[in-house]
């Protein structure tokens, strides 16, 4: 048997359910890998073993029985640490939930048990999501497999390292300003951004509750489709996940690869093609744009003119919302309670708790938030900031009309040596420059892998209407049907 | 011209509950004040008639069927907590000892 760590999730789920493989053998060929890396990537925040050898065994008994399986049956996924999992610890890169374990599973989760896939553990993150490098974890940077002492982006640089590492064939992120696809750009792995309310928030811990939507990550457009398919879909227990099925983001991902999009117009957004981006970033992006054209793409440039204000507009919203979101951080409920010595008020301990636990850019976004939200600066600032989204989503809508999707660079630059940006946070913030517009607006986005600048991964983004995620996957799929998938050095 | 002060900065560490040091306070005045100046930016746009948008999805009102589910039992509530007492989250006191006698 050649190396089941580098099969594709498509390519596995097909051994198992003809019996080829196991999903046990499979598990621990993703155990061992993990074993043999991990001290090196950092992937992972905590391996459940135990946990992920008991639902591959289930998923062997099931076959053996003959029962049907689903098309992700026995293959392994990773989680980020942003959603609760059921006995299985959950930290959010926190030091202020470290040791919780949860008593319920989020929809998510719950959905790819129910798929019979088998979760290898949580992956690392920036902590509350809150940042582009996953140096913000609380637990330690995560490394980029391409080059170890360069960031895998984040927040979730955990879940796209795991992929790039042959650790995990799928894993979940979440996206609230790119933090799934900025890590899927310079990781040279895929990541998909689905529509806003396309997948369920219940279980996911939140940081800004209009932007947060969780999502697929993999090494290539279709077993991203399926992952999609599979987490994907209303949830009663989230009051703004969209009542509509999710479209058939699968089907387009296959239509896609056969590398046929004649009739298809792609509209280049003229604002980041510009200043901002690297040379090698945009050279790649170039390339990518003349093969698009070659698949039968029309390609048109578009203005998106307030897209230059996404960026402070994310910064005063993002942050006013976590404000209000981490209130629940009160050591009372859960996670760490500090210099409760019986002497001290709730409020003193609360304080000393909240202190200990955030760490600096937690603690940085916490008081934005609540400067934007005072009364005397609100309307400057919190207020002005959500009409600018409005603005934004009329660009999009205009833009839509149009053409049938956007494309632009995913990031401004490839990744960068740890460390260089986490002296100025807002130098960090600005590789989230070309992802934010995408989450006011509350579309799908889409990062796939499309050449390499200075023998690192550049990633193409693909954006496209509210609830039609498959569109993105179509133009990914054609692409990568181009340029293939991207291996990095042995690490 | 700063956006925001070191007094300002202890103000708001105050109504977020943080408890900072004064060494962090020097960080994040300077931090906070690079940050508030590149997103009033937003100020640039003209915007006076525009209305605001808090949520891309338009849904309003989700209702649902009033119907018993399955919960949490006390136990598995009280899992995480860092202190419980009888079925109970245990807090620090709330008022001040003269105030509650």
């Amino acid at each position: 048997m050649s190396d089941l760590t580098r099969l594709t999730a498509t390519e596995i789920a097909g051994l198992v359910a003809t019996g080829e493989t196991s999903a046990v053998e499979v598990t621990r060929a993703h155990l061992d890998r993990i074993a043999a890396v991990d001290d090196r990537v950092h992937a992972f925040l905590h391996v459940d073993t135990d946990g992920a050898l008991a639902a591959a065994r289930a998923v062997d008994e099931r076959r053996a029985a003959g029962e049907e399986l689903g098309p992700l049956a026995g293959v392994p996924v990773a989680v980020k640490d942003v959603l609760t999992t059921k006995g299985v610890p959950t930290t959010v890169g926190s030091k202020i939930l470290e040791g919780w374990r949860p008593p319920y599973d989020a929809t998510i989760v719950q959905r790819l048990r129910e798929a019979g896939t088998v979760m290898l553990g949580k992956t690392n993150m920036d902590e509350f999501a809150m940042g582009s490098s996953t140096e913000y974890s609380a637990y330690g940077p995560t490394r980029n497999p391409w080059d170890t002492d360069r960031i895998p982006g984040g927040s979730g640089g955990g879940s796209a390292a795991a992929l790039a590492a042959y650790e995990a064939p799928l894993s979940i992120g979440s996206d609230t300003g790119g933090s799934i696809r900025q890590p899927g750009a310079v990781t040279g792995t895929v990541g998909a951004k689905p529509t806003y309310g396309g997948t369920s928030r219940y279980g996911l811990v939140a940081f800004s509750s209009s932007l947060d939507t969780p999502g697929p990550c993999a090494r290539t457009v279709l077993d991203a489709a399926l992952l999609h398919q599979v987490i994907g879909g209303h949830d009663p227990r989230d009051s703004t996940s969209i009542p509509a099925p999710v479209p058939d983001v699968v089907a387009a991902a296959k239509l896609g690869a056969t590398g046929d999009l004649t009739g298809v117009k792609l509209g280049i957004v003229s604002e980041f093609t510009g200043e901002g981006a690297e040379p090698g970033v945009l050279a790649a992006f170039r390339e990518s744009v003349d093969t698009l054209a070659k698949l039968g793409a029309e390609i048109v440039e578009v203005s998106c003119p307030h897209f230059r204000y996404a960026l402070p507009a994310y910064y005063l919203i993002a942050p006013s919302e976590c404000s209000s979101n981490l209130a629940r951080f009160d050591g009372v409920r859960f996670g760490l309670r500090v210099g409760d010595d019986g002497n001290r008020s709730l409020e003193e301990v609360m304080s000393l708790t909240r202190e200990a636990g955030f760490g600096a850019e937690v603690k940085r976004r916490i008081m934005i938030g609540t400067y934007a939200l005072s009364s005397g600066y609100y309307d400057a600032y919190y207020g002005q900031a959500q009409k600018v989204r409005t603005l934004i989503t009329r660009d999009f809508t205009a833009a839509f009309e149009r053409v049938d999707a956007l494309i632009s660079p995913t990031t401004p630059f490839v990744a960068f040596p740890l460390g260089a940006r986490t002296s100025d946070p807002y130098q960090m913030y600005l590789a989230d420059l070309f992802t934010i517009p995408t989450n006011l607006y509350g579309g799908p986005g889409i990062s796939v892998p499309c050449g390499l600048s200075d023998g690192l991964p550049v990633g193409l983004q693909v954006m496209a209407p509210t609830m039609a995620d498959d569109r993105m996957y179509r133009v990914a799929a054609a692409l990568e049907s181009v340029v293939g998938t991207f291996t990095p050095p042995a690490l | 011209m700063a956006a925001i002060s070191r007094e300002e900065v202890a103000h708001l560490a105050r109504l977020s509950r943080l408890a900072v040091t004064e060494e962090e306070l020097d960080t994040f005045a300077g931090q906070l004040d690079v940050i508030l100046q590149s997103v009033a930016q937003v100020g640039e746009v003209a915007a006076a008639d525009i209305p605001p948008t808090s949520h891309s999805v338009p849904l309003t009102n989700v209702l649902r069927e009033d119907v018993v589910v399955p919960g949490l039992t006390p136990q598995e509530a009280l899992s995480g907590a860092p202190d419980a007492d009888q079925q109970r989250f245990r807090v620090p006191r709330i008022l001040d000892e003269d105030v509650a006698s």
